[in-house]
Order: C-alpha cells, then structure tokens, then sequence
C-alpha cells in the first residue's frame, strides 16, 4: 500500500498548499470553417467549438471530484481567428469575436483564446482587419482572449506591428474603462508565441497542430514555497534540487489530469505547460518563493538570480514527470495575479525595469501591470519593443500584458476581480519614443554566432 | 476503482465503526489501513476497492462525507491514481 505519510503529504498540498491543476484547454482548429460570407464563417465556428467541447467542462468537474483535486479552469484555445477569417469579406472581424464569445459561454469555459494574429515578418489585409477589430471585440464580449504576435528570433522584430499593438492596448483600455480596463487583461503581444500554450490570455492553436487535443497547465507556488521553508538557509544546491522533487510532483498530478482528459474525452493528448502560476491568494504567490530564498522584497537585488534558478528547476523536475512538455513552461510573474507582486509593487519595491530584467530569465514578461492611464501609446508600444528584444535575442517567448488605468496615477490600484487580482499602478519612464516608434519597418533577426 | 479514504478530525469514540459500517453498507471493500493520532487529531487512511458498489462514485463520495459530519471528522474518498502518479516513479 502507499505510505500514509505520502497520502497526508499529498493531501496537504492540495487542502493547505493551494495546488491545483491550474487549467485543462482543448485546443480546437478552425481551419475548415473558412468562408467568404462573414456570417456564415461566424457560424460554422460556432458550431464546430460547441460540437467539439460540448463535454470539456463535464468532463473536468468528473475527474476534478475522482481524483479530488481542484481544476480552476475549463479553457479553449482556436486557430488564430486572422488565419480563419483571412478569406472573408467585410471591414472587421468582431462578428467572428462574438461567435467565439457565444461558443464559450454554451461550453461553459473560462476563457476561449484565439482572436489572435501572427505578424512577426509582416501583415496579410486579414492580419490587419484582426488587429483593427481587437479593441471592439475585447469591448463587447466576455470570454475572448486576443494575442498578436510581433517578433520572433529567426524574424527580428515587426515595428509597424509594435505601433499598431499600442494603440490597440490604449483603444481596449478606453473603451473598458467602467470595468477597470479589464478588456487589456484579455490582451497580449509575444515574441515567439509557442502554438500549445493552456494558458490565458495568450492561448491559441498553431498551426502546426493537430484537429483537436488537450493541453494541461499546472501550478503550485504555495507548495513549492512550503517546501522551501523546510530547507532554511541551506546552500542553492539543496533549494535547486528541493524545488526540482517538487515540480516533479506537481507534473505528474498534471500528467494524470491531462490523461484521463484525453481519454474521456476521446482526444489527443498534446503537452502538459510547467508553469508556477500564481494567484492572488496568500500562499500561491511566486513572488513569495523567491523572498523564501533570502531576499527581504520581491525586486531588490539578488531577484532575478532567484528568479532563474526557480525557472530552470521548475523545468528540470517537470521534464521527467511528463509524456510531453510545452507551452511557455517557467514561471510566471504577473503582477496583479500574485499577492507578494502585488505586496513589492505597492511598495515601490518592484519597478518596471526590475520586472524587465526578471523576464530575460523566466516566462512570460511584462504581465499584468498596470500603469497611468494618460500614458501615450508610443510609450507603450516602446515597451512592447524592449519585450520583444529580450525575448528575440534570447531565443525565448516574451509577452506584454499592460493595462493603462483610464484616470488613475501613480499610487492608485485597480481592481480587476476574481483570479486577475488587483494593480497597483506603477510609475514608468518619462523620456518620449514617439520618434522611436514612428519610424515603423522591422529590427532583422539577431546573429546566431558569435554569442557574446 | 481502488481508492483511498482519508479522515481526520478530533479523536473520539466509534469513528473507526462509522467509517467502517458505511463503507460496507455500500458494498465497498477494505483493502489496508493505517491509522494513528497526531498530535490529538485521529488521522487515518485506508486503501478500498468499490468496485462492487452499485452508487455512482460521486454518491459514495457524498455518503462518505455525510457519516463523517455524523461523528464531527473530515472524510475524503478519491481514486488511489492521484496518489500514485504523485509518489511512484
């Protein structure tokens, strides 16, 4: 029999720890509902998300009650809607906005991703339409999440596309203004998108992948933070290896999740995402890992080597835990949705540039934040750009997730509800890029020799 | 299914006979058990099998939950799976 210490080990966790399965997301193609008509492509998305993931969310809750462990979210991620609605006439692609909404809300998922673009090298006139339509299909809908994505390391960086994504990010925060500019939460701009991400707001459904399958994000801060209390003051070595044991036992709880999914479900099983990903709770915070490792505050010198070593042993653990491992796997720091983050930031602790330099070493980047809503969008589109580079340079995903706070200023904090917290906001750089980002064109592709 | 029950609370008499009664009211088998006191809590973790059960495993679950607030402890019943996939390589 199993070792009863292993059971109320287990048991632990999940009562006190706050792990989770953070989310199940079947990723669904579209590619076949293409049609000239905008309405009738609207329709056949519908159909076919409602046919394919009618039993998702039945499905989670049964094997959520089995196994007696929480799974947070019932997610869907699509082909990127510029790829489906490519060939449809018309000027805008919120119709096929509302569709996915629709979809969503008769799955009873979470969240559906996908109104999405990739336009690292360039933009087709479908591309454009998409981006064009982002801020109205944010603003009228409840479910969608949108991601564009600008960059990429064999591609350099599209500066035309930058521009665009700051004006959408400033159009989406105004017209969401009554709910905190919460449509800028359901919107991000990568570098090196990866095409199987679970997780929102950037999920969507390369095109690399197949009819349908199921992606599965963990969690678990809380309990590697516990862990790392048993260890107090012992070298790195012994906080690398204790994390990795860790990460390995919150994989495999995801590995058995994302089987069982997959086959009562009857699809593919495509990647478990070893991700930390944190919530708003007290314990679940990544923040509050890296100060367990020596630092007073998140954001103070010394966090970003926390930060990349928590990443790198995250990772190693999950690896043998899994069939296959994808999606942005690391950890994650958005600011709103983690407790210590949001603790630092109020404080004025964790600045902007900190946070910068935390994204070269782990995933995502510039997540959840939110900053002075009478910031312009050339500002943010320059923040999109430094993104970008890190994550070019470094062969790596990076993402902008900001949201201007329309009437708010430095020391105000808005509430964004539920698992996307609450922002402080925080103070950014005053010196001007309007010229910066005006000129457009594309930063090339970095070397990929002589790395020094 | 094998599956694991687990129950903790405050010790008092009849906790290991209500358990016990009411997973053999539903047909459900004891396969192994530990059981100590930690620290004045009863703690206790059993290894069943409901396979002859004729209640949905939900039901079981609910029926289990209800005899433990009877005598004022904790009782969870979840699939063995999760505990291995955790603990065994």
């Amino acid at each position: 029999m199993l070792n009863a210490r292993d059971i109320y080990e287990t048991l632990d966790m999940i009562n006190r720890q706050h792990l989770d399965i953070r989310t199940i997301t079947m990723g669904i193609s579209l590619r076949d509902c293409a049609d000239r008509d905008l309405e009738r492509c609207a329709g056949r998305i519908y159909e076919k998300i409602v046919r394919r993931a009618e039993r998702l969310v039945r499905t989670g809750e049964e094997i959520e009650s089995e196994l007696g462990i929480p799974i947070v979210n019932k997610r869907i991620s699509v082909t990127p809607i510029a790829l489906v609605g490519e060939s449809c006439e018309g000027e805008n692609f919120v119709p096929l906005a509302m569709a996915l909404d629709r979809a969503a809300r008769e799955c009873g998922v979470n969240f559906i991703g996908g109104f999405s673009a990739l336009v690292h090298k360039g933009m087709t006139v479908g591309d454009g339409k998409l981006i064009a339509s982002i801020p109205e299909a944010l603003s009228r809908t409840d479910y969608v999440c949108s991601s564009v994505n600008v960059g990429s390391t064999r591609a350099g960086i599209n500066m035309d596309a930058v521009r665009l994504m700051g004006q959408a990010i400033k159009q989406t925060a105004w017209l969401t203004r009554e709910q905190n500019g919460l449509g800028c939460a359901k919107l991000v701009v990568f570098t090196n998108a990866v095409e199987d991400n679970p997780f929102m707001a950037g999920a969507f459904h390369g095109v690399g992948e197949p009819e349908c399958c199921i992606n599965v994000g963990v969690s678990g801060p809380g309990v590697v933070h516990h862990a790392l209390k048993s260890i107090h003051g012992q070298p790195f070595d012994v906080v690398a290896d204790t994390v990795k044991k860790t990460a390995y036992q919150i994989t495999r709880m995801g590995q058995l999740v994302a089987q069982e999914a997959s086959q009562r479900l009857g699809v593919p099983f495509g990647i478990v995402d070893l991700s930390l990903a944190p919530t708003p709770a007290a314990g679940d915070s990544v923040a509050r890992v890296l100060e367990e490792m020596g630092l007073e505050v998140c954001g103070t010198h010394g966090t970003t080597a926390a930060l990349a070593l928590l990443n790198d042993a995250v990772k190693k653990g999950g690896v043998m835990a899994s069939g296959h491992v994808g999606g942005l796997s690391g950890a994650f720091i958005p600011v709103s949705e983690d407790e210590g983050m949001i603790a630092a930031a109020s404080s004025g602790q964790l600045t902007i540039d900190k946070l910068e330099a935390m994204t070269a070493v782990c995933s995502v980047g510039i997540d959840m934040v939110a900053v002075p809503g009478d910031t312009d969008e050339s500002t943010i589109s320059a923040i999109i750009a430094d993104e970008s580079a890190i994550g070019m340079v470094n062969n790596k995903t990076t993402a902008v997730r900001i949201i201007p706070a329309v009437g708010k200023q430095v020391g105000d904090t808005i509430e964004l509800g539920g698992l996307l917290g609450s922002a402080p906001v925080m103070p950014l750089h005053q010196g001007r890029c309007e010229e910066f980002i005006a000129r457009g064109g594309r930063i090339p592709a970095p070397m990929h020799s002589l790395k020094n | 299914m094998r599956a694991i029950v687990s129950v903790l609370g405050q010790d008092r008499i009849g906790i290991i006979a209500k358990v016990c009664t009411t997973l053999a009211e539903n047909q459900v088998n004891v396969l192994d058990l530990s059981q100590t006191i930690l620290q004045n809590y009863f703690t206790m973790v059993m290894l069943v099998e409901t396979e002859q059960c004729p209640l949905p495993f939900e039901t079981l679950q609910q029926r289990m939950e209800d005899a433990g607030r009877e005598v004022g402890v904790k009782i969870k019943l979840q699939s063995e799976d999760i505990f291995n996939a955790m603990h065994k390589i």
